[in-house]
C-alpha cells in the first residue's frame, strides 16, 4: 500500500501528461486570446505576452508550463482516489462541464453557489460528509464578473486549486493557475478533453498498480 | 407569495432539528427490513394467522389489539410499518464507505433538481441536433400541434415529490420555462415520452347540465320535477303541462299558503319570464325555512323542473336570467367579542 503511494512521487511526469498537448493545440484552440485592454487585472500581467489592438494575447510557453504541472498534481490526486470537482459559471459550458464530470466519475458544480457548502457542510449535507479534494475552475469569475466564492472558501479550507484565470481574472488565490482563455468553446472543449483524459489515465494506472500488487 | 418582513429570531434559526442530519446508511435499512419481516412472521403466529398470507391491515389490527391506547394521535400510538415507509427515502446518506458521494452533482445540494434540469437540456440539445440534421438534408420539419387545452405541467408540490426534494418558486418555473421551451420546437416529438412524464391530463371543465326528458303520468298528461333551496328550505316541485295556472303547496293553495304578494310573485316568476302562465299546473311540497325561504326555494324547484319543457336557448336565458342558481346567501354565524355577525358591542369611551 506504501509503495502504490510512494512509486508515482519518484517521476517528475509519471503520468506522462506532455504528450497530452502540444503548443499547436494550445493556438488552434484560441487559448491564447485575452480580453481587451481595459479588462486586464494587474496580476495578470507577468502571463500577457502583448497586445494587439487592444487585445491582450497570453504567453502560451508559460501557459504550457502552468498546464503540465497542473495536469501533472489532477493526476495525482485522481491516483490517490481523491474528489475533484469541476467548478464554473458559464451557462454556455454548464451541460458540457457536467457531462465531462460524469464521465470521469468525477463530480461538478455549475450552479449558483450556496454559501455555506464547503465552510458549512457538516449541517448542509450532514455529519461525516467528505469534501473535494481539489477543486477545479473552468472560469474563476461568476455572472456578475467577481471572483467566484468558491476560490475564497477553498483556500479557507485547505483545498487545492486549478483554475483557467483569463486576463480579466484574479490569480492569487488559485494554486495551480492556467493563464488561457475561458470563453471560446474551443478552448474550454480542449481543457475538458485533456482534464478528462488525464483523469482516465490516472484511474487506470491505480486500478494496474493495484492489480499488479494483488497478484504478488 | 407573502413575505414576512418583521420576523423574530426564532423564525429566522435554521430548524437543524427537522431538517435532519440523522442519516441512515444502505445496511441498517436492510438490516431494519429484515427485522421487520422476521417480526411480522412472529405477529402472525401469535394471533393464529397464517404467516404467508398477513398484510398491512391484519397488522394493524393486531398491534391495535395487543397494546391497546387511548391517544389521540394517531402518530402517537404504537405501529408497526415497512422500514421503507418510516425511514423517509431522502435521509439515506448519500456517499459510500470511502466517503466519495453516489451522485455525480452531489455538492450541488439540490440534486435531483440539477440533475432533471442536466437531462431535459440534454433532450432539448438532442432535439436541435435532429432539427439540423433534417435541415441539412431539406426535408420538411413535422408540425403537428400537441393538443395544449387539455393538458397542464405538474405542480411544484407533485415535481417535490418526483424528487424527493425541497424546490423553491423560482427552481420551479425556470424547469417549467424550460419543458416550455423543449416543446415549442417543431421536432419535439422524438421526446415525446419524456415530456409525458411532466404532464398531466386535464378532465373536461364545463360538464354540461343534462336536461331530464319529461315523463308522463297515468292520465298521459306530460310532468317533470325539480328540487330547490334557499337559506334552510327545501322544496320540490312538479309541473303538469296542461292546466289552469293552479299552484297547490304542501296541499295547500298559494293565496291561502302565501298571503303576502312578495312571495306568490317569487312563486310565478319563471313561469312569467316564459310567458307560460297560465298553461302549467304545479304540485310542491315544502318543509324548513322562513316564508320567504320557502318561497325561493319553490321557485328554484319549478324553474329546474321547466327546464324539461322549453328550449335550449330559452334555457340559457333562464341560467343568465339568474332562475337556475341556488342563491348561497345563509344566515352569518355570531362571533364571540361582538354581539352579532357584524354587530360590535356599544364602544364606551370610559
Amino acid at each position: 500500500d506504501d509503495k502504490l503511494l510512494t512509486e508515482p512521487l519518484s517521476h517528475p511526469d509519471f503520468f506522462s501528461v506532455k504528450e497530452l498537448f502540444t503548443l499547436k493545440d494550445l493556438f488552434d484552440a484560441r487559448v491564447h486570446l485575452g480580453h481587451k485592454k481595459g479588462c486586464r487585472h494587474r496580476f495578470m500581467e507577468p502571463y500577457i505576452f502583448g497586445c494587439r489592438l487592444d487585445q491582450d494575447i497570453i504567453d502560451l510557453d508559460q501557459t504550457m508550463q502552468h498546464l503540465q504541472l497542473a495536469l501533472n498534481f489532477m493526476a495525482h490526486v485522481a491516483y490517490r482516489g481523491g474528489i475533484i470537482l469541476f467548478v464554473s459559471r458559464k451557462r454556455q459550458f454548464c451541460h458540457l462541464i457536467e457531462s465531462t464530470a460524469r464521465a470521469c466519475g468525477e463530480y461538478a458544480h455549475t450552479r449558483y453557489w450556496q454559501g455555506g457548502l464547503l465552510t458549512n457542510a457538516n449541517i448542509q449535507f450532514g455529519p461525516g460528509v467528505r469534501l473535494p479534494d481539489l477543486l477545479v475552475f473552468l472560469s474563476t469569475l461568476n455572472n456578475v464578473f467577481e471572483p467566484h466564492v468558491a476560490i475564497r472558501d477553498a483556500a479557507k479550507m485547505n483545498i487545492p486549486t486549478v483554475g483557467v484565470v483569463d486576463t480579466n481574472c484574479n490569480p492569487c488565490l488559485i494554486t495551480y493557475p492556467i493563464p488561457g482563455n475561458d470563453d471560446s468553446p474551443a478552448a474550454v472543449e480542449l481543457y475538458c478533453k485533456l482534464f478528462r483524459m488525464t483523469i482516465i489515465r490516472a484511474k487506470d494506472k491505480r486500478r494496474q498498480s493495484e492489480a499488479i500488487e494483488e497478484l504478488r | 407569495t407573502l413575505r414576512l418582513i418583521c420576523t423574530t429570531t426564532t423564525v429566522q434559526r435554521k430548524n437543524v432539528g427537522a431538517s435532519g442530519p440523522e442519516k441512515y446508511t444502505e445496511a441498517f435499512i436492510k438490516k431494519q427490513i429484515e427485522e421487520f419481516n422476521l417480526g411480522k412472521r412472529h405477529l402472525a403466529n401469535m394471533m393464529g394467522e397464517d404467516p404467508e398470507t398477513f398484510t398491512q391491515e391484519d397488522i394493524d389490527r393486531a398491534i391495535a389489539y395487543l397494546f391497546p391506547s387511548g391517544l389521540f394521535d394517531k402518530q402517537a400510538r404504537p405501529m408497526m410499518k415497512h422500514p421503507t415507509e418510516v425511514f423517509p427515502e431522502q435521509r439515506k446518506i448519500q456517499w459510500g464507505e470511502d466517503g466519495r458521494p453516489f451522485h455525480f452533482l452531489f455538492y450541488t445540494g439540490k440534486q435531483s433538481y440539477y440533475s432533471l434540469m442536466h437531462e431535459t437540456y440534454e433532450k432539448l440539445l438532442n432535439v436541435q441536433k435532429h432539427q439540423d440534421q433534417l435541415i441539412a438534408q431539406d426535408l420538411p420539419l413535422q408540425k403537428e400541434k400537441r393538443n395544449l387545452a387539455g393538458s397542464r405541467w405538474l405542480t411544484k408540490i407533485e415535481l417535490e415529490e418526483m424528487l424527493l426534494e425541497k424546490l423553491s418558486d423560482d427552481d420551479y418555473s425556470r424547469f417549467i420555462q424550460l419543458l416550455q421551451k423543449l416543446v415549442a420546437l417543431p421536432c419535439a416529438d422524438i421526446e415525446e415520452m419524456y415530456i409525458q412524464k411532466f404532464s398531466k391530463e386535464v378532465p373536461a371543465q364545463l360538464q354540461k347540465v343534462v336536461v331530464e326528458p319529461l315523463q308522463y303520468d297515468e292520465r298521459g298528461v306530460a310532468f317533470s320535477t325539480g328540487e330547490g333551496k334557499r337559506k334552510t328550505a327545501r322544496a320540490t316541485a312538479v309541473v303538469y303541462d296542461s292546466g289552469t295556472g293552479k299552484i297547490t303547496v304542501n296541499g295547500i293553495d298559494i293565496l291561502r299558503y302565501f298571503p303576502v304578494l312578495q312571495d306568490r310573485e317569487q312563486l310565478l316568476f319563471p313561469f312569467q319570464f316564459l310567458g307560460r302562465i297560465g298553461k302549467h299546473d304545479t304540485v310542491c311540497t315544502v318543509s324548513g325555512g322562513g316564508r320567504s325561504a320557502q318561497a325561493g326555494a319553490i321557485r328554484l324547484a319549478s324553474a329546474k323542473a321547466l327546464r324539461s319543457f322549453v328550449t335550449e336557448k330559452e334555457v340559457e336565458f333562464m341560467r343568465q336570467a339568474g332562475l337556475l342558481t341556488v342563491d348561497p346567501r345563509v344566515k352569518e354565524r355570531k362571533k364571540p367579542g361582538q354581539e352579532g355577525p357584524r354587530r360590535k358591542f356599544t364602544w364606551k369611551k370610559r
